[in-house]
């Protein structure tokens, strides 16, 4: 019941994004993927999501060979950087379009959907808000709304692109605490991608340092960072403690 | 150009295929079918027929009428473009998002309201109908009419094209060159003018193509005399309602080819001088 | 420049170091005074000359009434048409990639660039019961050129642009986060593409077929030749202004325009709500 992602390459048209990568995280870990922008972590996570194909390796999750999925049969709950919430849809509809869209057979009923909205509402602390729309909301809120819709299709992973990247220092760090908390509480494996290591050591269990398409170094934050393996590791610890 | 899985932002093999095809298919059927039809059907008794229509004295008039209104009513507007776009874009005043909107206006008007207007005033039933016949000076069916009526229909073209383009570059080289001693017209002949001249092309390059093929609101004004009133769209109508077929494609033709050659420096324009010319193209 | 001349000024404009405000401006409202405010007023009194009952007995004349339903109405199905075609013309330019694509979107312009007595005497004949599409189409029992058909025929072709245009640089920004989104949320791109980038497209699409319309409504030059111009079936409101005028008839001609000069600022101010709306949803 782990997530093993063995060997996946991806070439760009000129580059390599992704050269030879391998990792395993038990059920219910927090990983993230840490690194300078440009070393392939994004790319990584979206092969992980299906938004992007690699052209070598494979991942297995829950025996499912994952890569061969669609990326609308993964349910992998994935949340955008800049969210990419519907701006054309209120709070509530955006949080109920992933059980809206499924086949009608296995479609919740109307009343089962905006119960599960009220729920997930509740869960991330925006109780009453669902009528607005995300052009209402704050930068922390419309985060914890797309946190909310990924979560309404009962994700089997969620998958986080810079989770906090476009929030100031204040929301950012009471918003930390809150999604470790929420981790404990949901028990799914998380794979988060961050350029911030402060913010990859306080709430990961397990850390992927990543440079120019590989993994340098895969630990706990105890372990990589009391024994950096490689020069870049160090100097990249280094570079952020100053 | 489809390897591996497909993209979940892409379409379908089979869904991209239906969809060129019928953008393709109307485009071909609604706009370059009939733009064929035009050379096709001039030729239809050979070149010479069409080149004999064309060296007609009343076809030649036309010709010159329509280089001589085309030559009145666009630097004129250009002016206007320019003056419009320094007053709007460099200073601020109360009214100036409605003078905006109205610059606009005669894009929205009938181009037959825009001659019918001009009847209104000059005609001979007109407001000024009894004291220009007084003064025997004609602007219906005459060249000043015709003029004014080019002039209300392309009045927009170069300042809705600069107004946006001087806005997005600002005030600040302006006030540069004030704060290094430049004169107002040293300042727009030698900073403002170099920074605008694609866009002041493209908005000229519009206004000229709508100028010489103007149809409605100078078949108001016009009156229809040959040799004298017709512009070059006159001409065609003349010749087509008298069953003169290869004559008034031959026209046309003329016409069609100035259209293709604005479009070939339009779409050059946008391709070389894309950042120099202003964002908005509805036009 | 004296203080007191400076002060009145800055009553309503901001200081500025630029010169040539006064100069600029005042040409700018002269100008645009003398073509456009001065001559539109003219046309807005005229009709008055009769008085309300008269100016109502003209509008509601059978003719007139029939020439303004024909233009209002197939204007509206021409823009409906090119709503569904721009919009696919506008998807298959911005998200395809193929050979010969710029010229493609280059042609789209035409019905900008080609004067319209062209357009109409090209589509005239091309739609003439002996034309190269006339003929097939009356083998088929539609009969084009000479009907009310014809007119939607050259409103379709001028209106074509106004769509593509408008919804070209919206599909370009369009962020594909959001049809990203929806995949990993189990939309199938069907889904996709109606419940979440219509309804993004939609703000810019009616725009689009609202300019589409404004412009088909005043169309006068592309329609005549192919109208047939049969009074109360395929007589155009505009061409009824001219027919008007040659017999002198100088208020009724003003009435029609009127009307139509008020469709223009309704439909100037739909424009503007629209934009608001668009707005409203960055």
């Amino acid at each position: 019941m782990s997530l093993v992602v063995e060997s996946i390459a991806k070439r760009f048209e000129r580059f390599p994004a992704l050269n030879g990568v391998s990792f395993t995280a038990p059920q219910g870990a927090f990983v993230a993927l840490l690194g300078p922008s440009g070393s392939g972590k994004t790319t990584l996570l979206r092969i992980l999501g299906g938004l992007e194909f690699s052209d070598e390796g494979s991942v297995h999750f829950d025996d499912l060979n994952w890569l061969s999925l669609p990326a609308r049969e993964r349910r992998a709950g994935f949340v955008f950087q800049n969210y990419a919430l519907f701006r054309h849809m209120t709070v509530a509809q955006n949080i109920a379009f992933g059980l809206s869209v499924r086949p009608r057979r296995n479609r919740p009923t109307r009343h089962a959907i905006a119960k599960r909205v009220e729920e997930l509402l509740a869960l991330v602390q925006l109780d009453g808000l669902g009528k607005r729309y995300p052009s209402q909301l704050s930068g922390g809120q419309r985060q914890r709304v797309a946190l909310a819709r990924a979560l309404a299709i009962e994700p089997r992973m969620l998958l986080l692109d810079e989770p906090f990247g476009a929030l100031d220092a204040k929301v950012r760090k009471e918003l930390r605490g809150w999604l470790r908390a929420l981790h404990e509480r949901l028990g799914l494996t998380t794979i988060f991608v961050t350029h911030d290591q402060e913010e990859a050591f306080a709430l990961a269990d397990l850390v992927a340092i990543m440079n120019k398409g590989k993994i340098e170094q895969y630990g706990t934050p105890e372990d990589v960072r009391s024994a950096p393996k490689t020069r870049f590791v160090a100097e990249f610890l280094d570079s952020a403690a100053v | 150009m489809s390897r591996g899985p497909r993209r979940s932002t892409e379409d379908h093999p089979l869904l991209r295929v239906t969809l060129g095809v019928v953008a393709v298919g109307f485009i071909g059927l609604f706009l370059v079918l009939p733009l064929t039809m035009v050379f096709s059907e001039a030729l239809s008794r050979g070149l010479a027929a069409a080149l004999a229509a064309i060296e007609d004295p009343d076809a030649l008039a036309a010709v010159r009428l329509t280089g001589i209104v085309a030559a009145v009513a666009v630097p004129l507007n250009a002016v206007f473009g320019i003056a419009a776009s320094w007053a709007i874009t460099k200073f601020d005043f109360c009214g100036k998002g409605l003078l905006t909107t109205l610059i606009d206006l005669p894009f929205s008007v009938s181009p037959v309201v825009s001659g019918l207007i001009y009847v209104l005033i000059f005609g001979l039933q007109g407001w000024l109908g009894a004291t220009l016949r007084d003064w025997d000076f004609k602007v219906i069916f005459a060249l000043p009419g015709i003029v004014l009526a080019t002039m209300f229909v392309t009045f927009p073209f170069v300042a809705r094209e600069l107004i946006p383009l001087m806005a997005d570059q600002g005030r600040e080289e302006e006030e540069a060159a004030a704060s290094l001693g430049a004169s107002g017209l040293q300042t727009l002949l030698r900073v403002t003018l170099p920074n605008i001249k694609w866009g002041l092309l493209y908005g000229v390059l519009l206004c000229n193509a709508r100028a010489m093929g103007e149809f409605g609101a100078v078949s108001v004004v016009s009156g229809h005399i040959r040799g004298l009133t017709n512009t070059m769209p006159l001409h065609v109508e003349v010749l087509y309602n008298d069953y003169q077929f290869v004559g008034a494609f031959a026209v046309a033709s003329l016409l069609a080819l100035l259209a293709i050659v604005t479009l070939f420096l339009k779409s050059f324009l946008e391709w070389r001088y894309a950042d120099e010319i202003a964002a908005t193209h509805r036009h | 420049m004296s203080a007191s001349s400076g002060s009145l000024a800055s009553r309503w404009r901001n200081a500025n170091v630029l010169p040539g405000f006064g100069l600029s401006l005042g040409f700018t409202l002269f100008y645009f005074s003398a073509v456009v405010l001065i001559p539109l007023a003219a046309l807005v009194i005229r009709p008055w000359s009769l008085g309300f009952e008269g100016f109502w007995h003209i509008l509601t004349d059978h003719r007139v009434v029939a020439a303004l339903r024909l233009s209002f109405g197939a204007a509206a199905i021409a823009a409906a048409i090119n709503a569904v075609f721009g919009l696919i013309v506008a998807w298959v330019l911005v998200r395809y990639r193929f050979p010969g694509k710029r010229i493609l979107d280059a042609v789209v312009d035409l019905p900008f660039a080609l004067p319209t007595a062209v357009a109409g005497i090209a589509l005239s004949t091309l739609y003439a019961p002996q034309g190269w599409l006339g003929e097939p189409l009356s083998h088929l029992g539609l009969k084009i050129s000479y009907t009310p058909f014809g007119v939607i025929v050259a409103l379709t072709f001028i209106g074509l642009p106004f769509v593509v245009r408008t919804l070209q640089p919206v599909l370009a920004d369009l962020s594909l986060d959001s049809e990203e989104a929806a995949a990993t949320l189990g939309a199938t791109r069907a889904q996709t593409m109606i419940r979440v980038i219509l309804p993004m497209l939609l703000p810019s699409l009616l725009t689009g077929a609202t300019l589409a319309f404004a412009r088909a409504v005043g169309e006068y030059g592309s329609v005549i030749f192919i109208a047939g111009n049969l009074p109360a079936v395929s007589e155009i409101a505009p061409l009824l202004i001219v027919i008007k005028l040659e017999q002198f008839d100088y208020a009724g001609a003003a009435a029609i325009g009127v009307i139509m000069l008020a469709a223009s600022f309704v439909f100037i101010l739909a424009l503007n709500l629209l934009q608001q709306w668009a707005g409203a949803r960055r």
